[in-house]
């Protein structure tokens, strides 16, 4: 297709290389260096999209990331599909595939349009006053209505075909935004010779002197200026980033930026990411982060083919796009006359520049006069025509009065307009900055710093080209000051073709219309107008925040960038209060929308968590062992033969196991160790046992308590020496333990000489268990007399084992003769398969998770955080005895001497056998005194663990219930769904009560 | 009170919406009140609502230092529910959903509560296990939660990847079908505007400078950056700065406040029906009726009074929402914001009278105080006006902290061995 609106010469675009694009499915010709939005404009078009309310015919406003209206989905596939794009930052490549959002059937006959219609009974907030009756079409209508009605563009439905990379950088200075004031300070900081980064979101470095083709600096065109300049910072090795939008400023000099990688390749390397997350700490940052047009507010200002003066000034000078052939000029600053200058140079006719200042006066003002162009002062547009594309503006002289005159009606195919520059102060305010309000410039400028930052340029409310220069150049140079080294001289940079800018608008502007019955939009993309501004006021919401709430001004997903001002001089002028008492809502991060998967990175699937596997996982692998998530682990759940079932498998290697032998992978269990000459003291405090009197070659089984008295963690701990102690944590609360210790030995107990690291990794652990236990492991011990005499039930020893060095635990978990061989873990493969070769003669079993946690039950052992939820003390869980009674003090002693910690009817650790044997109850299941109730239910208590013991042939339950201690023989109950099951209470220990099994 | 309406709405069309009075007065501060409360968020603006219809107290003051719901009221993820594990806390919360069901009709003011229901993953043993006894015990509280295997959260939650592709696959979930959300600001103003149309006075930008007492201690004004005011009651319900205002009384509060951070993506079309929460890949997610993702996970690690978060929380808590829902990898954070909550030890509410005659304190609701909103309000209105606690907000006193009967509901959040 043709593109009639192209001009002839001039642009940044390479019109040797065309590209062929598609929106809303029709073809398109554009070039490189193109916008989606430059391509389309210079192909006539301007209708882009439906508004979020009343769906209205939308064009282009700007030429940047303020756009509002034109929002499009691009990605020929779902799995690289991206909606709400704006069409001016998307860089044009071959084979581009866009299309509009929120339109239905098509963007020309859009049915949600009669929402335009009715517009008067859809005010700012209306859905709080209706769609209450009948309450039961909420749910059912209206809110599945409104849903469908709301949104704008359409989630991808396929997961995300790219990967993103995340960077974490230092720098001396950052530089945010590579316009003239940027790249003066990156000039500046660079010849400190200090790292700095330079940071910018468009595809090269330059900002607004992209598009000014009369300025000149230091006598070379501006363009020539910016190439230069890149040159000379990258041989001073700056970090030139482009494609990166810095969109968060975060506490102590932490700045979030997002570099757009790939997005604007046809076909992009797979070995790159689509976009990096960065976040560079910085020591001091420059923000030179420009200032952003606003529109005017008058009524119909919103059709397409009305655009930001400057905007169409920028499609026409870098891409070579005309916004039409015949425009008018709507203003109130010296700014829009650079671009009635700039299009008339171009052969566009400009109809009349029409500003809305009684008197204009300027070099500008002059220049557009000699050009020939009709300049009207004191006028305004109120009012426009043309459904999808305004086709007349209707100009009236302003009465001085707070009304306008008849409107002359003016033919155009882009009405331009321009109410000022609103400095962009996002991340200084983000920052936590103090904004100042000045009355000249009547914009908020940065005045407070609270970061290590300073603004520059024309988000720091300076616009003249060699003031921003000048003080671009000078923010740099404090900037490397600050770093403490040698700080260049100043510098001046001479400018010429360029003049300064004087005026602007806030607000609405004036007309006689009837304003209940026009719209004048403040924000475009969510419809809110000044009258809409105006009700929530009379109703009440004089807060800027309120306002903005009620009528969802500034919360659309340009967040305000070209409305927040116009709002905040409407609401200023409707409640008589000055614009520095109404003050800002506040500006959140990110200025511009970030990627969800940037901020995720490599984090996914196996990456999101990192995957700790045993040392005996290949050989659980080969059994075809299925795996349970335990923390980050994976553990062998059980080692199914062929032809059984999770049940069987649990089965047999419980029996197998308490019949001769069994062997278990315990690596996962967290261990630590704690050494110094007052690891006993140390000890003392933080296990509710007593360690001074250990001996060495002992165990003892510790508990752990909260402050608040409740139960931790557990494990067996063994004393390796005086001054070491060999500490066990479950599997899960490893690094819970761990960060509790070394917080009370830093803040409780910094008196202490006491080091604790963290072994968990370092010794894999292969339990053998059984009473043949012994028989196997006697051919892999050298120097150990093993037995029951010399290494009784709970000790250690340090010794080798396989020839390796090991740490030789009595102990168990599973109510049989054990031992726990911790060998170094790059062994642990190695000693696993050597103890699974010597127990061959004793038909030994490796068994899994599930048997573990049946065959420890069977024996009553409770598991932390299955017996316990943090509401139970040592003593509820039967661990009474556990407490040193004569020790001063531990950590939850305190705790424990609450009232409510003895109360008779907490609840109490107890063993529960169903009437039916074969019944298996439910773990979390509730319990009830008396089968016969009513809801709310009185609840004593719940089922902690439940399994079919293989060894007692019949299912047994562990049970948390209230008084329990006392309710021995007593029978209770449990209500599920369909039935009450009755079980009686019965003591926690199932199997070999005395122990005897142990001490074998 | 202006009735809203449809009809109304029609109405007032015709007369270019020219005649709708304020949601609220702007009314000066009177020298004495019956009761002032400290806070207008949504529970105090619900305190206040609920004295003036329940208990016929209407000489009530709601002292705002900012404006009012500007706080965790305005920043939360609204997602709300009542499956709670022990039976204190199921009265209190499922209280809350009752009310809620017919808020907008009792307020005349649409608030949006949208039974949606809410969903909350299970990927561990222990999670299963966990979800199990929230489920008998609600059910034998009568309030409805429900377990789904992997397949029915498929079938709820269509979005959801039930795969074993992912680190922690899906092993079921818990589903409150009452469960769900509302629209935050209506919240607010809903009870502000049924509130001061029974007389209540609702003062913004008033920040509470001291609390006066008596020779016998207690309460017998408030100082305010807009003078003095005489009374004898003071409920205080000032969420992450109650610590603050408390101080003022000499009572020291067993709280911690935290940044929670909070983000929405850029609006699309309905894409995602209900709420989704998942305690172990740690997010959740709901869309909200403009069309925004609504995301959010724990706290920052760090207390701090900062009402914004670090940049790595927001990064775990959108690479768990990647993992869980790899199509929305390509949406776009449009905002991100933070609030202070304030944490007891146990990590439920007090609602309780104090040892200060006349002071009472409505607090600690650390990360899930939208959803009690009117439940809380509705009791602490009676404990202030009959002086001595609901039945239902008794067992939540301050001092459980120095007796120990505690309601721990970071139970569910104990690890597996």
């Amino acid at each position: 297709m043709s593109a009639p609106f192209r001009l002839a010469t001039g642009g940044r675009i390479d019109r040797s290389k065309p590209l062929r694009f598609t929106f809303d499915g029709a073809a398109y010709t554009g070039f490189e260096g193109d916008t989606l939005a430059s391509a389309l404009i210079a192909g006539g078009v301007h209708l882009m999209g439906r508004s979020f309310k009343y769906h209205r015919p939308r064009g282009f406003l700007t030429a940047g990331p303020d756009e509002p209206n034109a929002l499009v989905g691009v990605g020929a596939s779902q799995d690289r599909y991206t909606p709400n794009l704006r069409a001016p930052v998307v860089e044009l490549h071959d084979g581009l595939v866009a299309e509009s959002q929120n339109r239905w059937p098509s963007l020309r006959f859009d049915a949600g349009a009669v929402n335009d219609l009715f517009s008067r009974f859809l005010p700012a907030g209306f859905y709080y006053k209706t769609f209450m009756w009948p309450k039961s079409f909420w749910k059912t209508v209206y809110e599945p209505k409104i849903r469908s009605m709301a949104g704008l563009g359409k989630a991808p439905t396929a997961p995300d075909a790219d990967r993103y990379t995340q960077v974490y950088a230092h720098v001396d200075v950052l530089v945010v935004g590579a316009g003239p004031a940027g790249l003066a300070a990156a000039l500046a900081a660079a010849e400190s010779g200090r790292r700095v980064m330079l940071a910018d979101e468009q595809p090269e470095v330059g900002g607004s002197l992209l598009h000014d083709v009369t300025a000149t600096i230091e006598g070379r065109p501006a363009a020539a200026w910016v190439a230069e300049t890149l040159a000379a910072l990258e041989a001073k090795g700056v970090q030139v980033l482009t494609r990166t939008t810095a969109f968060g400023y975060y506490p102590h000099n932490m700045l979030g930026l997002l570099e757009r990688v790939t997005d604007h390749y046809a076909n992009p390397d797979p070995k790159l990411p689509r976009e990096r997350l960065w976040q560079v700490r910085a020591g001091e940052v420059v923000l030179a982060t420009g200032a952003i047009e606003r529109p005017l507010v008058f009524p119909e200002n919103d059709r397409p083919g009305i655009l930001l003066a400057d905007a169409a000034r920028a499609y026409a000078n870098r891409w070579a796009a005309s916004v039409g052939k015949r425009v008018v000029i709507a203003t109130a600053c010296d700014s829009a006359y650079r671009t009635a200058l700039d299009l008339k140079a171009h052969g566009i006719d400009v109809a009349v520049v029409a500003d809305l200042r009684p008197m204009p006066i300027g070099p500008l003002v002059d220049a557009v006069r000699a050009a020939g162009i009709r300049v009207e002062a004191g006028t305004a547009v109120t009012g426009t025509r043309g459904r999808l594309r305004v086709r007349v503006a209707h100009l009236s002289r302003l009465d001085g009065r707070g009304g306008a005159h008849a409107p002359e009606p003016v033919a155009c195919d882009a009405l331009l307009m321009s109410g000022g520059w609103t400095p962009t102060v996002h991340l200084f305010s983000q920052s936590r900055g103090k904004l100042r309000f000045d009355e000249g410039l009547q914009a908020y400028v940065p005045s407070v710093s609270v970061e290590k930052e300073r603004s520059a340029g024309g988000c720091n409310g300076v616009f003249d080209l060699a003031a921003v220069l000048a003080d671009g150049y000078a923010a740099g140079e404090s900037a490397a000051r600050a770093t403490r080294v040698r700080a260049p001289a100043s510098r001046a940079f001479p400018v010429d073709g360029t003049h300064p800018v004087t005026g602007g608008h806030l607000g609405a502007v004036p007309h006689s219309r009837n304003p209940s019955a026009v719209k004048a939009f403040v924000d475009f993309q969510n419809d809110v107008t000044a009258k809409d501004l105006k009700l929530a006021t009379r109703e009440g919401l004089r807060s800027i925040e309120h306002v903005k709430r009620y009528t969802t001004t500034g919360m659309a997903t340009d967040q305000g960038k070209t409305s927040n001002m116009n709002a905040l001089g409407i609401v200023s002028e409707a409640i008589k209060a000055p614009i520095p008492q109404i003050g800002l809502t506040t500006f959140r991060a990110p200025y511009t929308p970030v990627t969800f998967g940037s901020f995720a990175g490599a984090s996914r699937g196996d990456l999101f968590d990192p995957v700790r596997k045993t040392p005996s996982h290949s050989f659980a692998v080969e059994k075809g062992a299925p795996f349970e998530n335990v923390g980050q682990w994976k553990r062998a759940w059980w080692y199914p033969r062929p032809g059984e079932d999770q049940h069987a498998a649990v089965r047999r290697e419980v029996k197998a196991m308490r019949s001769s032998v069994g062997m278990f992978d315990a690596s996962t269990l967290g261990k630590i160790e704690v050494v110094g000459p007052d690891a006993a003291a140390f000890m003392e405090m933080l296990y509710t046992n007593a360690w001074a009197k250990l001996g060495v070659g002992r165990c003892r089984y510790g508990v752990m308590l909260r402050e608040d008295g409740f139960v931790m963690d557990d494990g067996v701990i063994g004393r390796l020496a005086a001054d070491r102690f060999h500490v066990t944590t479950t599997t899960g609360g490893a690094p819970r333990v761990l960060n509790h210790m070394e917080d009370y030995l830093q803040t409780e107990f910094p008196h202490l000489a006491v080091w604790l690291t963290s072994i968990t990794e370092q010794w894999a652990v292969t339990a053998v268990q059984g009473p043949k236990a012994r028989d196997v492991i006697a051919a892999l011990v050298e120097g150990v007399d093993l037995s029951d005499a010399a290494l009784p039930h709970m000790s250690v020893v340090e010794c080798r084992v396989c020839g390796v060095p090991a740490r030789l635990f009595r102990v168990s978990f599973t109510g049989e003769l054990g031992y726990e061989i911790n060998v170094p873990a790059d062994h642990g493969a190695a000693v696993w398969q050597a103890v699974y070769e010597a127990g061959q003669a004793y038909g030994i079993t490796p068994y899994g998770t599930e048997a573990m946690h049946v065959a420890r039950a069977e024996k009553g052992y409770i598991i932390v955080g299955q017996e316990t939820d943090g509401t139970a003390g040592p003593d509820d869980v039967g661990l009474g005895w556990a407490i040193g009674k004569a020790k001063p003090d531990f950590v939850g002693k305190r705790a424990l001497a609450r009232p409510a910690m003895g109360a008779a009817d907490r609840k109490q650790l107890v063993g529960l056998l169903t009437e039916d044997p074969a019944t298996v109850l439910e773990e979390g299941a509730q319990i009830v005194a008396d089968p016969v109730f009513e809801v709310p239910a009185r609840m004593i208590g719940h089922v902690t663990s439940a399994y079919e013991s293989p060894t007692l042939d019949r299912s047994i339950a562990l049970a948390m219930v209230k008084g329990g201690r006392a309710r021995m023989g007593e029978t209770i109950y449990i209500p599920m769904p369909d039935r009450v099951i009755a079980a009686k209470v019965v003591a926690p220990v199932f199997y070999d009560q005395e122990g005897a099994r142990l001490n074998g | 009170m202006q009735t809203y309406s449809a009809l109304q709405l029609l109405r007032r069309a015709f007369g270019g919406h020219q005649s709708w009075e304020p949601l609220w007065r702007q009314p000066a501060l009177k020298p004495a009140y019956d009761v002032v409360i400290i806070g207008g968020g949504g529970h105090g603006l619900a305190t206040a609502y609920y004295l003036a219809k329940e208990h016929g107290i209407t000489n009530v003051a709601v002292l705002e230092k900012g404006w009012i719901g500007g706080g965790n009221t305005g920043r939360n993820t609204t997602i709300i529910r009542s499956n709670y594990l022990f039976d204190e806390s199921a009265a209190l919360y499922d209280h809350a959903v009752k009310l809620w069901d017919d808020l907008s009709q009792a307020l005349n003011y649409n608030v949006m509560y949208s039974a949606r229901g809410v969903m909350m993953l299970a990927h561990t043993v222990h999670d299963v296990q966990s979800a199990k006894r929230h489920i008998h015990a609600n059910r034998l509280n009568g309030v409805d939660n429900e377990w789904l295997d992997p397949e029915a959260c498929k079938a709820f939650c269509p979005e959801l990847n039930i795969s074993d592709n992912i680190r922690y696959p899906i092993m079921g979930g818990a589903l409150q079908r009452r469960g769900g959300t509302a629209r935050h600001d209506a919240v607010a103003w809903g009870y502000a505007r049924a509130a001061d149309a029974m007389g209540v006075d609702i003062i913004q930008n008033c920040e509470v400078t001291a609390i006066r007492r008596d020779a016998t201690g207690a309460i017998e004004a408030v100082e305010t950056t807009k003078g003095t005011v005489k009374t004898r009651k003071v409920g205080v319900v000032a969420a992450g700065h109650t610590s603050v205002v408390m101080s003022m009384a000499d009572v020291r509060m067993p709280l911690e406040s935290y940044p929670l951070q909070a983000l929405v993506s850029e609006p699309v079309k309905p894409t995602f029906t209900c709420v989704v929460m998942s305690n172990t890949i740690h997010a959740y997610i709901s869309q909200s009726d403009k069309g925004e993702l609504v995301i959010g996970a724990g706290t920052d690690a760090y207390t701090s009074y900062s009402q914004r978060g670090a940049l790595h929380i927001t990064e775990h808590t959108l690479d768990a929402i990647c993992e869980l829902f790899p199509m929305f990898r390509r949406m776009r954070m449009l905002r991100n914001w933070g609030g202070i909550v304030d944490v007891t030890p146990d990590r439920s509410p007090i609602l309780s009278k104090t040892a200060v005659p006349g002071l009472f304190v409505n607090c600690g609701w650390g990360t899930g105080g939208f959803k009690a909103t009117p439940g809380s309000g509705n009791v602490f209105a009676h404990t202030i006006a009959t002086g001595e606690p609901h039945r239902i907000n008794a067992p939540f006193t301050l001092d459980r902290f120095r007796d120990g009967t505690l309601i721990d509901e970071a139970a569910a959040a104990a690890v597996a061995h």
